[in-house]
């Protein structure tokens, strides 16, 4: 088994058996504010890490092209409230106007 | 009431264009970008399970950034069981549809009663569900047909994905001091780690700042 089917495989059984546990739990665990505070910052910094690494890694070296230049406009777009796929559409015409000059 | 769940849906439905087109960029093959979305279905996770691999990084990297991301679909079960009371085939159902999505439109209708909760659960959940399925079969088609992802901006459209996914969550400095550290972290271990290890590592900031009080 290649690593990308490892990869495809367990992540879909975690991720489906974190959701079953959710229904098979007592309500209280949520209860404790801690839980609470730790889950809702966890998402933030994985995908802000996602963002970084995305945007400008490359292999183990760190990287300012054109992908940049994509992510910042898709920034400016978010802050003007424009829809996901918009914004997506943006950066990627973005990016690949500059990787294609 | 129908209405408000295939506005959630389509929208998010063709984000999974983008998906399964990025999916086929990192590597994946269409089969293994479909059963992501089948069997994963979890918007996140997925892109972070591609964009790992993609960039080199090993399975088990890849496996803990995606499973982490999973994690809080634990939580929204938890909160969701009350609510929907389910058993057997309908709790495995329910429990696979249950994303951002589905809870947000749920919890949004709670006001309204629990009748009205449950059906905007399910309505989003399917919905979400056929359109995210579809577009990810359709947005690898697409990719496969294009060849160079570069040329056509992917690679820059998957960062802008999760940009757009953490936007809303940054809503006070307590949030975006975090975001802001983790993008930092996650540069700075860049050229020193292996691919994955980077994201993966930013959790402890989330866990050193979630632990303090305010």
């Amino acid at each position: 088994m290649t690593p990308i089917w490892i990869a495809t495989l367990a992540t879909s059984l975690i991720c489906f058996i974190l959701k079953v546990v959710g229904y098979s739990l007592p309500e209280s665990i949520l209860n404790k504010p801690v839980v609470q505070r730790i889950n809702s910052l966890i998402p933030i910094a994985l995908l802000s890490a996602l963002v970084a690494v995305q945007t400008l890694g490359s292999e183990k070296s760190v990287e300012i092209d054109h992908r940049l230049a994509g992510v910042v406009v898709a920034g400016i777009a978010l802050s003007f409230k424009a829809s996901f796929p918009v914004m997506m559409l943006l950066a990627a015409v973005t990016s690949a106007f500059i990787y294609n000059l | 009431m129908l209405r408000d769940s295939l506005a959630v849906a389509i929208p998010v439905g063709t984000y999974g264009a983008a998906f399964g087109a990025a999916s086929v960029a990192a590597g994946f093959s269409i089969l293994q970008t479909c059963l992501l979305s089948l069997l994963l279905f979890s918007g996140a996770s997925q892109f972070a399970v591609v964009g790992v691999m993609g960039a080199g990084g090993s399975a088990l990297s890849a496996i803990a950034t995606g499973s982490l991301l999973g994690f809080r679909n634990g939580l929204y079960g938890l909160k969701m069981a009350p609510i929907l009371k389910l058993r057997g085939l309908k709790k495995i159902i329910g429990a696979q549809l249950t994303i951002d999505e589905s809870t947000g439109v749920a919890i949004g209708q709670e006001p309204r009663g629990v009748e009205a909760s449950r059906y905007g659960f399910w309505a989003t959940g399917i919905g979400v569900y056929v359109f995210w399925n579809l577009f990810t079969l359709l947005g690898a088609k697409g990719a496969q047909a294009i060849g160079d992802p570069s040329a056509w901006g992917l690679d820059a459209a998957v960062p802008a994905a999760f940009l757009g996914l953490v936007w809303p969550r940054l809503i006070d400095t307590k949030t975006r001091f975090v975001a802001i550290a983790a993008a930092l972290l996650a540069i700075a271990l860049t050229p020193i780690a292996p691919a994955g290890v980077p994201i993966i590592a930013t959790v402890t900031i989330a866990v050193i700042i979630g632990w303090r009080r305010s």
